[in-house]
């Protein structure tokens, strides 16, 4: 299991396209991949709960990927975040 | 990450209506709104009120009745304020009085002083008193996030869990276009009431009824269906763990392994169902809650069955002795 922490340099926020991005990102791969925003815990490849959690501009978002490519999973998504989801 | 605190003021702001509500107002000792709930109970401060403050529980919201009003009246009169003095010495979260009664004026000053908020309502002791149990105990209710579908199925509340893709949202689709309702779709928050109960519900009022389906994306379900196809909340009685039908598993074929799964300290009757293209999943969800619901009124049609087998067994075998016949068989 390992963890990354990103911020978040969108100025909207995590609304749907960038969920959707991760969401297709996360489904990649075959770890398990998890979103934490202090105490709240949510699937990753779920886009639901990624809207859910709120994250807006700034917020320090975790990383936990569990599996056999955790690594790759961990980047990828890392990148995401680093790369205003394309948006900026 | 500190907790977000619970205070005398969340207490008031509270949206509670008809048979919940609280009618609580504040009538003194307004900073103190800021002082934080602990504990999910209530006590009735008669013995601090006499001096007597061993094993004083001053860490609960305190309900003055009529006799206790009473009492602080006849304490006014004789003009004693030691035990009121001792008793807002500790760290009061609140004080209430029911019937609309009010303290007098010492009871003011020594509260105020020491920062503690005088609050009021018109209901009576005892209806108060079961009522803010009931929110309390809600409010610290230990909670969790799963994710998963909460669906409710012929009155029964089944959380279908499982992997991302195996189709857990589709099948919660055909379930209320079948005329089942839609709790929470994706992120499911969970609270245990009394010990036993779990209560399901969205974990977001913002997103509501909406699910995600590959293909079609994010539709909003009470648009779609209505508002008979929708529900806030849900008790979860049935766990429908679906997962990739795998050659190598042992699947139960009688249906009397009672699996379960623990959510917060509860056991919730667990049944796994495979997912294979072609297996109509809906419908053995449907199924599946019938058979709950049977369960419940006392008829385990597994069990039944094998009882007549065995019967039925049995009575062959007594024919066989009856005929004594040895290729009877």
């Amino acid at each position: 299991m390992i963890e990354r922490m990103v911020t978040i340099k969108n100025r909207a926020g995590i609304h749907a396209r960038p969920a959707a991005l991760i969401v297709q990102t996360a489904s990649k791969f075959a770890c398990k991949v998890w979103l934490e925003k202090g105490n709240d815990r949510i699937n990753a490849k779920s886009i639901m709960g990624i809207i859910t959690l709120g994250a807006s501009f700034g917020t320090p978002i975790r990383i936990v990927a569990d599996g056999s490519d955790e690594d790759a999973a961990a980047s990828a998504i890392e990148h995401l975040f680093e790369s205003r989801f394309e948006e900026e | 990450m500190e907790e977000k605190q619970f205070t005398v003021l969340d207490l008031l702001s509270l949206e509670l209506k008809e048979q919940n509500a609280l009618n609580l107002h504040c009538i003194g000792g307004r900073e103190g709104l800021a002082r934080s709930i602990a504990v999910p109970d209530i006590n009735r401060p008669g013995l601090p009120l006499s001096g007597f403050f061993e094993s004083f529980a001053w860490q609960r919201i305190h309900i003055f009745g009529r006799g206790e009003s009473a009492f602080l009246q006849k304490l006014e009169d004789e003009g004693k304020t030691e035990s009121l003095r001792r008793f807002f010495s500790f760290p009061i979260p609140a004080c209430v009085f029911t019937h609309n009664l009010a303290p007098g004026k010492s009871f003011f000053e020594i509260a105020e002083a020491s920062g503690c908020p005088i609050l009021q309502t018109d209901l009576p002791s005892s209806e108060l008193t079961s009522r803010i149990l009931r929110v309390l105990s809600d409010l610290f209710a230990p909670q969790t996030t799963v994710h998963g579908v909460l669906v409710e199925v012929f009155g029964i509340g089944i959380l279908i869990s499982g992997d991302s893709g195996v189709g857990k949202s589709e099948t919660a689709l055909e379930l209320i276009e079948r005329g089942h309702r839609l709790v929470a779709d994706d992120v499911v928050q969970i609270r245990c009431v009394n010990g036993s109960n779990l209560i399901g519900q969205g974990a977001n009022k913002i997103i509501g009824h909406h699910m995600e389906i590959r293909g079609l994306g994010i539709i909003n379900i009470t648009h779609l269906f209505g508002v008979g196809a929708i529900r806030d909340n849900k008790q979860i009685q049935l766990v429908c763990s679906l997962e990739e039908w795998d050659p190598n598993k042992v699947y139960d074929r009688i249906g009397t392994d009672e699996k379960t799964t623990e959510i917060l300290g509860v056991r919730v009757p667990t049944l796994e169902i495979p997912v294979k293209p072609g297996r109509n999943i809906p419908i053995i969800v449907e199924t599946a809650a019938m058979n709950e619901r049977l369960k419940k009124m006392g008829y385990h049609s597994a069990k039944e069955f094998n009882q007549n087998i065995l019967r039925w067994l049995e009575s062959e075998n007594a024919r066989a002795v009856y005929f004594n016949r040895d290729d009877y068989m």
